[in-house]
């Protein structure tokens, strides 16, 4: 039996149209019981006006990410009991990103930088060459490999100071995209992706506070992707660029 | 200039400034053992190329350095964009430049 009958949660609602404002709900408390779990009881039975946003439940598809008692979380994955401010949540939309309303936040400038990032393959052969064959252990792939489990939950972007601060800035998620493809033997822009991110907003502008790698719910680290990109950057500078 | 090249000189002028800034904490701490008077300083520094050029790269690094810092710290702290960001930078960079090879001249010539 959990301790306590009720959690005392705190959903900011409004949008575009509506200043936020913060509204209290009475929840009942269970054992086992997700951040996820508790705003889609709100929605089903105390409000079904709530706006919110999840898809797989499981922690895949990156659509749950909102601010829980201040900072991104994956609501799916993120327990109650971790979070618990004395017996209160707080869940809010996510951080650096505009409202859609209530808890959905808008993802376009997220994916809108993705793009911007060079985050796209650029192939090496055509459908008719044979496939490339992939060594597993080169220290290439080890460092694309690092980074290419990625949902796009935005929990980075909304971690980072820097996007905070800086709206051009491209963010810790598409950046780290844009290493997986540099490092990537099938990719065969690399100057491209250099380019993309040497640009107003690109990873230069990064303060290596390093709060994308501290929140990453997948154990990412995007602080050490984008030193990557400022390496690769300098030494292209220098005169001295891989093959 | 772009982002990239402002990030290679505020990088490439943070490696000139390394070393000037240990020699001359270094220096200072050597030069004080026993008192210091502003005519022992002028003594040793004035009619001296080295000084003079030692303290001149150390000024104009520095305002390379420090405008490019203060540049990225006014558009995410103060909210400055595009060209008056670029505008107040570079008037610190020239302030900084201008009141620094004052002092290298006043303490070398």
């Amino acid at each position: 039996m959990p301790e306590r009958d009720h959690l005392t949660v705190t959903v900011q609602r409004g949008g575009p149209d509506a200043p936020m404002r913060p509204q209290t709900f009475e929840v009942p408390a269970y054992d086992n019981q997700t951040v996820l779990d508790v705003v889609s009881w709100i929605q089903q039975n105390a409000d079904p006006t709530l706006t919110y946003r999840f898809a797989c439940r499981v922690g895949m598809c990156g659509s749950c990410a909102m601010m829980v008692n201040g900072v991104p979380r994956w609501t799916c994955r993120t327990h109650v009991s971790k979070v618990l401010d004395g017996n209160a949540i707080e869940v809010g939309p996510l951080r650096n990103l505009p409202v859609i309303k209530d808890l959905a936040a808008d993802m376009d400038p997220f994916f809108d930088k993705w793009v911007a990032a060079e985050g796209m393959h650029h192939p090496t052969r055509t459908r008719d060459d044979a496939i490339e064959a992939i060594d597993p252990v080169a220290m290439e792939r080890q460092e694309a490999n690092a980074g290419i489990e990625c949902i796009n939950c935005s929990v980075c972007y909304s971690a980072c100071d820097t996007v905070a601060g800086n709206p051009d800035y491209l963010g810790p998620a598409a950046l780290q995209r844009a290493w997986t493809l540099y490092n990537d033997a099938k990719d065969a822009d690399r100057d491209a992706i250099l380019d993309a991110v040497s640009g107003k907003g690109g990873c230069h502008s990064c303060h290596s506070m390093g709060s994308c790698t501290t929140y990453c719910p997948n154990e990412l680290d995007p602080l050490s992707a984008i030193a990557g990109l400022k390496r690769a950057t300098a030494k292209r500078f220098f005169g001295g660029r891989k093959g | 200039m772009s982002e990239f090249h402002l990030y290679m000189a505020q990088r490439l002028s943070a490696l000139v400034m390394a070393p000037f800034v240990i020699v001359h904490i270094g220096v200072m701490i050597y030069a004080i053992q026993g008192g210091l008077s502003a005519s022992e300083i002028l003594g040793r520094t004035q009619g001296s190329a080295f000084w003079f050029a030692f303290y001149g790269m150390f000024v104009i690094a520095v305002s390379i350095h420090a405008a490019i810092g203060l540049r990225t710290i006014l558009g995410e702290w103060a909210g400055l964009r595009g060209g008056a960001r670029d505008a107040v930078a570079a008037v610190i960079g020239l302030g900084l430049l201008a009141l620094g090879a004052q002092a290298v001249w006043a303490v070398t010539a």
